[in-house]
């Protein structure tokens, strides 16, 4: 309009500053817009622009004939002031776009400029503001269109432009200023009037420092924090875990460390099993310290639980080093507070809520059952009194009136319990749940328990008084039943090579035995050991040195109702009842140190799984042998070492499904008979009947008297 | 367990009595290692092995970035040669459900499995008795998938889920705290959620949609098929399944280290209602 038509020397410069200049324009704007309110200094740009569309091209003209922005500004203040409108130049600002084929990179140079430009337009504004307040509210949808409008005229992957260009995310209204006063930065010494600028400044930074009603922190704070984790942590990727990073800091600010005074229960029981298991590695008595080491090392029933830890470990097996040592430990504490001869790390058997550890010992000569024969007494006492009570009970139905018929059944005669050093009971069992707890002593074995438990599966729950439910219900409580599945296991899996050990010299009581074998034996001073690559061939040169446990619940079979003669207390219906059992066939076991490749198979299973530790290097290996029947057992040997160990459940393989023992049979009915079958009443007519022929029965009585004991009869029937 | 962390890992999880010798851990370090990048896994997980009678399989599960994507599983019976495993289907896991007993150790030895087949000729119907012969690779593909969907399991908090739906590891998680660690519910079952929809509106107002996305061990069926308890004097606490046993979970509270590995037989524990 009054502007000369463009100079054909800034054709590509001008253009360029004045697309960037729309973007620039937006933001200070943006921004004072939240410092004045009142003044909505965008809206003219915005909502006149679709309206001037046709003027476009002349107003492009106009603004290219002002490459000095100064004097563009200065151009533009007096017609608008006399126009009252902002329209015109920045709504020339606003559509230039659609003829900048080029690119954007020095845009910024104008984008001061600009700015400066907008700020003055701004003063001017606020005269007119009020006129345009009524826009106020359409100024949002409007920019869009705006931003719509020039698009198409830009780039054809302005797409991909709006999110990869740097200007156009920085023009978006909804990011802060900061960007912006990065722009401003560049320009900081052209920039003549700082007042605004600054004032916007601290008013953003009033409004990051405010705090909500729920929070302490303020925004400002937290930003602050979280920049200076950032930078002294320097973490890789860190917006990957910024969000997470941001929940930290936040949390951190609130929930400062706890103060010293206060101890933290959580860890207590930690450290108190930590103390305990302090006492064992610490030697007892500090001035015997010498002596005892004479001792020990001239003798001690500890094994050497790591060197046995090592071989397992070499086959896949074992509880860790640093586990194994706290078990010696505990071997060597179990070791001083019994008088223990032999020792032996029996294994684990996992449980519920606890495990336990089995330390299998042999008592010195002598020094034997202290404990043991009390628990005894307090058994048979139980016993005892429970015969009484049954005694009495059967005195009472005596004088009962009414004879309560007597149960004809006879509980089975008791087996008696192997002497403790033999059979089952050979060794005596203690078991702890962690190292450095007490050790305590498992009771012998019963045979009915080892029958019991055959019958039964059921999980070990860690407490040794905890009862065993189940059915049939079994004959104590965990720990005899946990004592009874390592006499099981051990029987079945406790094995060595052939030849480590033998039959001893003297012989001649196998028949008093029972036919069962001998039941000792020696070690071998003459093993040499076998092969290992032999050891995993054959299982024929393995041999079981426990003995197997028959299906009575013994190792040496008894006869039980030898036993019932022996004592005589019985009664002699009782005896006469014996007679008619059949003789009780006597059981026979494989005898001991028996091959395995004797045992019999699972389902068509070899029972033994062997090989070699490490295929890699055979010659210098272990030969590890696994039973498929009892999951956990392991037995490893070399030269003329072996050892049995048992990790697991504590149950016995079985390829079908358990099936409970079904409950006994229903008994049979009474059998019925005339004396108790119902008869039906007589009606009045037979009573009559009757009557009248007890009343002639009764004359003839009186005639004959001998028959006065009939009659007597009849009415007691009646 | 992570192959990264192997002996760790291993050492921490021994307290059932399974382990590695020397010369298995050598080798995975080894050859896992190579998976990695032959395969391009984000992460390599050790599985565990499956105890065969003749020999064992040694399982390596390959991860994605998104941890919950399928995993892709790899077995080897030497600890250095690994064969992919195919993707288990419905059809396989119905039709290996009939073999049971120990696996033997040979991926090509073939169960055989007689049934009873209708066939129609003509107008009559008569059984036929038809031999299907199932491969134990095929049974191992079908055992390695419902014990992963069973028991396979991770701390809350381990892995977080994006926005964007995928699900990574997280790495700012500390550990569970000792109270924490002992409970069930703090415990998630590693795959999608399948329970997590069904739960009411109610129950899901407490739950972090970045952390709660899978199931928790707390309804598992049948209630009490895991034993929790703490070992190493209280400083590790360990899972051990009861409904498969062998599989052992560990996690030492309040680190960042937590696995599982499965050294068993392969054989689901059924007659479990009778030994609780």
């Amino acid at each position: 309009m009054w502007d000369p038509p463009p100079d054909p020397d800034h054709p590509s410069q001008q253009p360029t500053s004045r697309r960037s200049s729309q973007g620039s324009d937006r933001r200070p704007s943006w921004d004072s817009s939240q410092l004045q309110p009142s003044v909505p200094e965008e809206q003219p740009l915005m909502p006149l622009g679709p309206q001037m569309l046709p003027q476009q091209q002349a107003s492009q003209e106009l603004w290219a004939n002002h490459p000095n922005l100064s004097q563009m500004s200065e151009a533009f203040q007096a017609p608008e002031a006399r126009m009252g409108s902002v329209e015109y130049p920045i709504r020339g600002a606003g559509y230039s776009q659609e003829f900048q084929p080029y690119s954007y990179i020095d845009e910024n140079r104008g984008q001061g400029l600009e700015h400066r430009a907008s700020l003055l337009l701004q003063e001017v504004d606020q005269a007119h503001g009020n006129l345009l307040q009524h826009l106020e509210s359409a100024y949002q949808d409007p920019r869009s269109e705006l931003l719509g409008q020039f698009n198409p005229y830009q780039r054809e992957d302005l797409q991909l432009e709006d999110t990869q260009h740097q200007p156009y995310v920085r023009n978006d209204p909804d990011i802060h200023y900061l960007p912006s006063e990065l722009a401003f930065g560049t320009y900081g010494m052209e920039v003549p009037e700082p007042e605004p600028r600054e004032l916007a400044v601290q008013n953003a930074k009033a409004y990051l420092l405010q705090t909500s009603v729920k929070c302490d922190l303020s925004l400002y704070e937290h930003l602050v924090n979280l920049l200076t984790k950032l930078l002294n942590q320097r973490p890789e990727d860190p917006l990957s875990i910024l969000e997470s990073l941001n929940r930290t800091t936040q949390r951190e600010w609130f929930h400062p460390k706890l103060d010293t005074m206060r101890d933290d229960p959580e860890m207590q029981l930690t450290y108190e099993m930590a103390e305990k298991q302090k006492a064992l590695f610490i030697r007892s008595g500090g001035g015997e310290g010498e002596q005892e080491m004479e001792e020990e090392v001239t003798e001690t029933p500890v094994p050497n639980i790591m060197e046995t830890a090592f071989y397992f470990e070499q086959a896949g097996i074992g509880l860790g080093s640093d586990e194994s040592f706290r078990i010696f430990l505990a071997l060597r504490q179990l070791v001083e507070q019994q008088p223990i001869l032999t020792c032996r790390f029996w294994g684990k058997i996992l449980g519920l809520k606890r495990s336990y550890l089995v330390a299998e010992v042999e008592f010195r000569e002598g020094e034997e059952e202290g404990e043991e024969e009390e628990v005894e007494e307090m058994m048979e006492g139980a016993d005892v009194m429970e015969a009484h009570g049954e005694e009495e009970g059967e005195e009472d139905e005596e004088k009962a009136a009414d004879m309560i018929p007597k149960s004809m059944w006879k509980p089975p005669p008791v087996i008696p319990r192997e002497e403790s050093r033999s059979g089952a009971n050979k060794y005596l069992y203690f078991v702890c749940n962690e190292p450095g707890r007490p050790w305590t002593r498992l009771p012998h074995v019963t045979p009915a328990q080892i029958v019991h438990a055959r019958k039964i599966k059921k999980f070990f729950t860690g407490y040794l008084d905890a009862p065993v439910v189940s059915y049939p219900p079994f004959p104590g409580n965990e720990a005899n039943y946990l004592r009874a599945q390592i006499a099981r296991i051990s029987a079945a899996t406790h094995i060595s090579p052939l030849g480590f050990y033998q039959f001893g010299e003297e012989e001649g009581d196998e028949e008093e035995e029972g036919g069962a074998g001998r039941d000792s034996f020696e070690e071998n001073p003459d093993f040499e050991g076998i092969p290992v690559l032999e050891l995993v061939d054959s299982m024929a040169n393995w041999v079981h040195h426990t003995q197997h446990i028959l299906p009575q619940g013994r190792c040496t079979w008894v006869n039980p109702l030898q036993k019932s003669e022996e004592e005589e207390d019985l009664g002699e219906e009782e005896e006469k009842a014996d007679e008619g059992i059949e003789e009780v066939e006597q059981e026979v076991g494989p005898p001991l140190l028996t091959p395995l490749s004797e045992d019999a198979e699972i389902m068509h299973l070899s029972p033994w799984t062997a090989r070699l530790s490490c295929s890699l290097c055979p010659q210098y290996s272990l030969a590890i042998v696994r039973s498929n029947l009892w999951p956990g057992a392991y037995a490893y040997a070399t030269g003329k070492k072996f050892e049995n160990i048992y990790i697991g459940w504590g149950h016995k393989y079985s390829p079908e499904n358990f099936n409970p023992a079904l409950p006994a049979p229903i008994q049979q009915e009474y059998p019925s008979g005339p004396e108790i079958m119902e008869a039906t009443d007589p009606t009045v007519e037979e009573e009559q009947a009757l009557k009248a022929a007890q009343e002639q029965a009764l004359a003839a009585a009186e005639e004959e008297e001998e028959e006065e004991e009939e009659d007597e009869e009849e009415d007691v029937d009646d | 367990m992570d192959s990264e962390s192997l002996l760790l890992s291993l050492e921490l999880a021994s307290g059932s009595g399974q382990g590695l010798s020397p010369d298995r851990r050598a080798s995975l370090l080894t050859s896992l290692m190579l998976v990695k990048r032959d395969y391009r896994y984000d992460r390599v997980l050790f599985w565990g092995r499956v105890l065969g009678l003749v020999a064992d399989y040694y399982i390596a599960q390959g991860l994605s970035e998104d941890q919950l994507a399928p995993r892709k599983t790899l077995y080897s019976l030497n600890c250095m040669e690994w064969s992919l495993l195919p993707p288990a289907t419905e059809e396989m896991l119905l039709q290996t459900s009939v073999v049971s007993g120990r696996f033997l150790g040979d991926p090509s030895h073939e169960y055989e499995h007689t049934e009873l087949q209708k066939v129609n000729d003509g107008d009559k119907v008569f059984e036929e008795e038809v031999v299907i012969q199932i491969k134990e690779e095929t049974r191992l593909v079908s055992i390695i998938d419902q014990i992963d969907k069973a028991v396979a399991i991770i701390p809350r908090g381990a892995l977080f889920k994006t926005p964007f739906g995928t699900t990574h590891v997280n790495r700012t998680f500390e550990g569970l705290s000792l109270s924490e660690a002992k409970k069930l519910s703090s415990y998630f079952h590693f795959k999608e959620a399948v329970e997590l929809k069904n739960k009411t509106l109610l129950e899901k107002a407490d739950l972090d949609p970045s952390l709660d996305f899978m199931d928790s061990l707390e309804h598992d069926i049948p209630k009490g098929s895991w034993s929790i308890q703490m070992e190493r004097s209280n400083a590790l606490v360990v899972l051990r399944s009861l409904l498969w046993p062998g599989l052992t979970f560990y996690h030492a509270p309040c680190t960042k280290n937590y696995g599982y590995i499965y050294v068993g037989t392969g054989e689901k524990n059924i007659d479990l209602p009778f030994m609780l």
